[in-house]
């Protein structure tokens, strides 16, 4: 790594020695703009890491083709907001494939909660990552992530393809508007608060 | 994927990760979590050791204020496992003091949910 980063004042965390770290993970299928959310959102420009993923995957993942290949990466996105002196909220983002077991470990260890973006035309792609958040045993509120000129579902037609709880929230949101994005996890927060009583 | 391909992936890695690590394990998750918040420790408390050059841009990220393992790793580019086995090392030589996130409890939960609310209100609301 060279001579290392060098990095501006304001990429430390403002409240570290007092503030309480946590973290929410934005969860959904490959592209469907969670790096566009935590953009939207993080005061930090949206940095990603890689855990390398070893023969232990084998099995489970198809190296069909890439028989040679011990080891590969993946990226986890991430960003930071300052929520308080006493609180600053990461927030994580990755595919929800199953083969990537250690890093959805560290992950969802520890969160408050899970959003969970939705693209409306490709719901299918959407039930692994739920599959995944219900099995760490996370609460979650979906975001349908809703482009413009894309037809909206019936928000019953949505629960029912996705087969939600009547409480699980959902919401309708554009990752790349901050307000919005910002709105969607407010619905989560609130929901998770409901949760906590 | 072809041999060269392949071959080509192979030499782009000039120092493989065991090699930065030593050799070393994982340490525990509940030292060093994603979100264990990480600072350069004063000098008085660092024992003498020799230092890696990893080890040394590592702490040198961490001496002008606190970071999270999982911003360490983003920045630096290594693997987030590499970047927990030099951390853990490094403040286990005294060089780094580590924060890690506070136990969950029921009740620390809705406090913390409830600035977690007020905290995005306020800025975006």
């Amino acid at each position: 790594m060279g001579s290392g980063p060098s990095l501006d004042e304001q990429d430390y965390v403002r409240g570290g020695a007092t503030q309480t770290a946590v973290k929410i993970l934005v969860v959904g299928h490959f592209a469907v703009g969670k790096t566009t959310f935590i953009g939207a959102i993080s005061e930090i420009a949206p940095l990603s890491t890689e855990e390398t993923m070893t023969r232990a995957a084998e099995g489970v993942d198809d190296l069909k083709g890439v028989e040679g290949k011990t080891t590969t990466t993946v990226a986890m996105d991430f960003g930071r907001l300052t929520i308080s002196d006493q609180v600053v909220l990461y927030l994580f983002g990755t595919p929800g494939q199953q083969r990537f077991v250690q890093m959805w470990e560290d992950m969802a260890r520890g969160a408050l909660g899970a959003l969970v973006l939705v693209d409306p035309e490709r719901l299918a792609d959407s039930f692994a990552v739920i599959d995944l958040i219900e099995q760490y045993g996370l609460d979650y509120a979906i975001a349908v992530n809703h482009f413009d000129g894309s037809p909206l579902r019936e928000e019953q037609a949505l629960r029912e393809a996705l087969d939600l709880l009547d409480d699980t929230p959902v919401v309708t949101c554009d990752a790349r508007d901050e307000r919005s994005s910002a709105q969607a996890l407010i619905t989560l927060v609130r929901h998770l608060q409901e949760r906590a009583h | 994927m072809s041999y060269g391909d392949e071959l080509d992936s192979e030499s782009a890695e000039l120092v493989r990760p065991y090699v930065i690590t030593k050799g070393r394990g994982l340490p525990d998750e509940e030292q060093l979590s994603l979100i264990t918040l990480v600072t350069a420790a004063d000098d008085d408390q660092r024992r003498p050791t020799r230092l890696s050059p990893e080890e040394q841009n590592l702490l040198d990220l961490c001496g002008a204020g606190y970071l999270s393992v999982a911003e360490i790793a983003g920045h630096t580019r290594l693997p987030l496992g590499v970047v927990k086995i030099l951390l853990s090392s490094l403040t286990e030589s005294g060089h780094l003091v580590t924060r890690p996130p506070v136990a969950r409890a029921a009740l620390a939960d809705r406090q913390i949910l409830e600035e977690v609310l007020n905290g995005l209100r306020a800025k975006f609301g």
